[in-house]
């Protein structure tokens, strides 16, 4: 029952419009017939090749880079008794939203060959650093984007770690680095594969950082450009959504292996996650010097928004040449209704999400139903989906079809809400599913034992034992959603059904828009913070219940 | 989309034209009989800073009548419009790009209009400003040139560029930006010109020359003017009114327009079956209208108004195309030719230039270097050794005659028997590739020779 209305979700708003778009891949186009031709084009051409491995090498460094940012912040906020541990949690969540177009500008003013960065070191030292260019560059801003998905995953599955176990191993007489690195991240292990496996697929398929660094040697802008060129039905292009669908749902399959024939699950729930520690004065100071410098790191890019949002001009200088507040109250005066709309856009998306990804991962961990790893595949390949593609899709499924109202269903809002929805449903899906791992069904099995119905099972004792990943699954989608813009932009039919990432788009296509521009980006980034915090709060005085 | 530009040339009498006399009979009886009232709705490129004082000029020259913008870039908004063809809800496009009116254009989707507005030219330089055949209305003009960051280039000691040529100087490897042509139909203009106005060969030289010397090729128009405006990349190769309204919102930038230059119209077109006819021809008339026209002189917009009489409003120093100051009233420049290899064009400088952007830079730098050398001490066989590495550089994969002939362009609209665009691709880009380490083993033996 469960696994149909999913199935149907999935067909009706990802599977089918797909393929209405990308079937081109498979035509031959003088006649229309099926052919493999276009795939053999690609097989065979150097520059497509040559992305792939760079793809390639992108993604699994970027993998790398985000786990070094991620893995401190993590451990000594959960590990140890830390002042501020919510609100480094909260801040490390902030570098997924990324305004579309804002956040590259501010990018570019801070680290670019001449952004303030390289103005002052050239100044001071007179070398000049390439943060920004070529395909390092690319790793640069991708770690700083994505490390949220680790860092939210694992701190999330560090806490639903038994504090027994790492009681017992104590006992015998294990401590210090050996107990991190054979007891708690091995149990922690599900929570780091959601993450590292989420910035894989991530980096592997994004176009906007690549695009905003003019690397265009990627296969994800490789398809982009092919698909947007206007009026060209190049095949190429969506033979490379095809190649990057099919790459994305094979990685997946491979992270699946790292953590194929092990149980993650504890049966015991005591302690409500690990035992904090006290730090020593020494201890205390490097984690907060390490944790610090982290943060200004990776917040930098908001703090370069910020500077953007209140400056007058900011050109080749390392800082503006003035300040002003008149972009703040541009913003308010014509765009108050996209804030509204984002929440309830985001919020809406974000629960589905959430809904949806607990259901699958649910089918796929407790029931032994045939194709329920098949749905898990199906909703993560939505990753390797563009947004213009998923937007055409929509247009041309939904259109025909009309409202009671009269309106075609392609124009009333909640499509959008669904495109969100969709397009964000694996950061849920795979926050669920490393929250459900950890979870020993011995404990669903004693509750049925004792009478409870499957639906009461699942309500009084999976899904509070599930509360902090519910609560990164929903964090990481409704944030994304947030800035949304591809797919957005495609079904957007009136201004005032539009959400923040459209005002902002509309913002930065003029001179005189970019710190408008700018202070939308702020608020879409104090919104998202604050709506991160509240859930944060949310989930932990969950947990907190649970273990009373 | 291969025939783009024959907007421009003698109208071509298709199918589609005789189609789309039945709607404009009957779209002129319903105007007759409606007057202007209600929502009308705008797809449109322009940024908020452009339609917002139309949108207010308008609605309060028309009480009762509300502009409805729905800003999409110019690819999203082809497409909305294609896709939503079965249950039209929009008015009016209103854009840049001339490509993207010619592609609506082809598949039927646009209406007729002709505005009866007076004191409009035919043509701006060599462009007929409207669409012979009355779909598409020219409403403003715009040339292109190029831009530069004054902190930029005090700062790194750059002379301020006149020409392309100047462009592929050796002092400016590296500081040059450009939108690719497959991405922006206002470049792929500018190409064309160049091609034409220089010829095929020499032409393909000059682009080759200035585009050794780029830092990126953005996929996105805008993305040129965001650069140089925030003094990331020191000069951009834009669109005029990119760099007066950045001027305009006070950057520190400059704008010149070369010799060989071209401007072109920005274009508006009611879209086929719109929901309120009325309410379109009424806001084309208004851009057309004195007073629309002058909007066009604000400082946050800066386009070049059709109606020459506007102009005696602007302020010292307006650009002005009707008196001959920017652009090339004498290039001819022929629309049937630049048709039909259009996408071939694209195809070539995105193939032989923007996926080798690399080692054609890695080439033209060591070109530059030896150049300056040459400068202080002057040796003729180095100098012979140069020629060659530039000829190397300028070599096309195919000659003028192939790339408009049917093999060719076959292969870009999905012809039975013709090559896929794929292969060729392919094929033009390893020549590319070969030409330029085989330049760079020339530049570094005339470096030896140079001593």
């Amino acid at each position: 029952m469960a696994f149909t209305l999913v199935a149907l979700f999935l067909l009706a708003f990802l599977v089918v419009p797909v393929l209405t778009v990308v079937t081109v891949a498979f035509q031959d186009r003088a006649s229309g017939s099926f052919t493999l031709a276009h795939f053999g084009d690609f097989l065979s051409n150097d520059l497509f090749r040559t992305s792939f491995l760079n793809s390639l090498y992108v993604s699994l460094m970027s993998v790398v880079v985000a786990s070094l940012i991620a893995l401190p912040l993590a451990y000594f906020t959960t590990r140890f008794e830390f002042r501020g541990a919510i609100l480094v949690q909260t801040l490390g969540v902030l570098p997924l939203i990324m305004p579309p177009f804002a956040g590259a500008v501010a990018m570019g003013l801070l680290f670019s060959r001449t952004g303030t960065v390289n103005l002052l070191l050239g100044d001071w030292l007179d070398i000049n650093i390439p943060f920004m260019e070529g395909l390092n560059g690319v790793i640069f801003v991708q770690s700083v984007h994505y490390f949220p998905f680790i860092l939210l995953n694992l701190v999330a599955s560090l806490k639903n770690i038994d504090r027994a176990m790492e009681e017992s191993a104590q006992n015998l007489g294990s401590h210090g680095f050996r107990l991190f690195r054979r007891i708690v991240l091995p149990l922690a292990m599900p929570g780091y594969v959601a993450g590292a496996s989420l910035v894989f697929i991530k980096v592997f398929d994004d176009l906007a950082t690549p695009l905003l660094l003019n690397v265009r040697e990627m296969l994800a802008p490789q398809a982009y450009l092919r698909i947007t060129s206007v009026g060209l039905e190049d095949p190429i292009g969506y033979v490379i959504s095809v190649v990057l669908i099919l790459f994305s749902v094979l990685s997946l399959w491979v992270s699946s292996l790292a953590l194929r024939g092990k149980d993650y699950a504890t049966v015991q729930r005591g302690g409500g996650g690990l035992a904090r520690r006290r730090m020593s004065r020494g201890q205390a100071v490097l984690a907060y010097a390490v944790i610090i410098l982290i943060l200004m790191l990776v917040l930098a890019p908001h703090f370069g928004l910020f500077l953007l949002s209140i400056a007058t001009i900011w050109s080749f200088a390392p800082l503006p040449d003035g300040y002003t507040l008149a972009h703040y109250t541009r913003v308010f005066a014509e765009s108050s209704q996209y804030i509204t709309n984002t929440l309830i856009y985001a919020g809406l998306a974000g629960l589905i999400d959430v809904i949806l990804g607990t259901t699958i991962a649910y089918l796929v961990l407790r029931t032994k139903l045939a194709g329920a790893r098949w749905l898990d595949y199906l909703a993560m390949s939505a990753l390797a989906v563009p947004g213009l593609v998923l937007g055409i899709g929509y247009l041309r499924t939904f259109f025909g079809v009309t409202l009671p109202g009269g309106t075609s269903l392609a124009a009333f809002w909640g499509i959008i809400v669904l495109a969100l929805a969709v397009r964000r449903l694996p950061y849920a899906l795979r926050a669920c599913t490393a929250a459900m791992q950890q979870i020993s069904a011995s404990l669903e099995e004693a509750a049925e034992n004792l009478g409870a119905r499957r639906l009461s099972v699942v309500r009084r004792i999976v899904l509070p034992l599930m509360a902090g990943g519910l609560a990164a699954g929903f964090i990481t989608s409704f944030a994304t959603a947030a800035v949304e813009l591809s797919a957005t932009l495609m079904l957007v039919q009136s201004s005032n059904d539009a959400p923040l990432a459209y005002g902002l788009y509309v913002f930065m296509q003029s001179p005189a828009g970019r710190g408008a521009g700018a202070a939308l980006g702020i608020v879409a980034v104090v919104i998202v913070g604050l709506s991160t915090l509240l859930s944060h709060l949310v989930a932990e005085r969950g947990g907190g219940r649970k273990s009373a | 989309m291969r025939s783009k530009l024959e907007q421009a040339g003698q109208p071509m009498i298709g199918r589609r034209s005789l189609c789309a006399l039945v709607p404009l009979i009957a779209g002129a009886a319903q105007a007759q009989t409606a007057g202007a009232s209600g929502k009308v709705s705008v797809v449109t490129s322009f940024s908020n800073d452009v339609t917002g004082p139309f949108k207010r000029a308008f609605e309060a020259a028309h009480p009762g009548v509300t502009l409805d913008i729905q800003n999409r870039n110019t690819t999203a908004g082809v497409r909305f419009v294609q896709e939503t063809r079965a249950n039209n809800a929009v008015d009016l496009f209103w854009a840049s790009a001339p490509d993207a009116f010619e592609v609506l254009k082809t598949a039927g989707l646009l209406e007729v209009y002709r505005p009866n507005a007076q004191g409009i030219p035919e043509r701006i330089g060599p462009y007929t400003i409207n669409d012979p055949e009355g779909y598409v209305t020219g409403f403003a003009a715009s040339g292109y040139g190029i831009m530069w960051n004054e902190r930029y280039t005090r700062a790194n000691r750059l002379p301020d560029p006149k020409e392309w040529s100047d462009l592929a100087k050796p002092v400016y490897h590296d500081h040059v930006i450009i939108t690719a042509p497959s991405r922006s139909g206002t470049t792929h203009l500018t190409l064309e010109t160049i091609l034409q106005g220089e010829g095929w060969e020499k032409g393909w030289g000059t682009v080759k020359g200035f585009s050794g010397n780029l830092r990126q090729i953005t996929e996105r128009s805008f993305g040129v003017p965001d650069a140089v405006n925030s003094g990331q990349v020191g000069i951009g190769i834009v669109i005029d009114f990119f760099a007066f309204s950045a001027q305009g919102a006070g950057f520190p930038v400059k704008f010149v327009y070369p010799s060989v230059t071209t401007v072109v119209p920005a274009n508006i077109a009611i879209v086929k079956n719109p929901p309120n006819l009325a309410g379109a021809k009424a806001f084309i008339d208004f851009l057309l209208s004195t007073q629309g026209q002058e909007i066009l002189l604000e400082p946050t917009i800066r386009r070049l108004p059709v109606n020459p009489a506007v102009y005696a409003k602007a302020p010292a120093g307006y650009p002005n195309p009707f008196t001959g100051s920017i652009g090339m009233p004498s290039l001819r420049f022929d629309v049937v030719e630049s048709g039909k290899r259009y996408a071939v064009v694209d195809a070539l400088y995105d193939q032989t230039i923007g996926t080798n952007l690399d080692s054609l830079k890695r080439a033209t730098k060591a070109i530059g270097d030896v150049e300056t050398r040459l400068a202080r001490r002057d040796n003729s066989a180095a100098r012979a050794l140069l020629a060659e590495a530039r000829s190397l550089i300028s070599a096309m994969p195919i000659t003028e005659a192939e790339a408009s002939s049917d093999a060719v362009t076959g292969a870009f609209s999905g012809r039975a028997g013709s090559p896929r665009q794929a292969e060729l691709e392919q094929r033009w880009s390893a020549f590319a590739r070969e030409k330029y380490q085989a330049a760079a083993a020339k530049a570094a033996e005339a470096a030896k020779a140079a001593g």
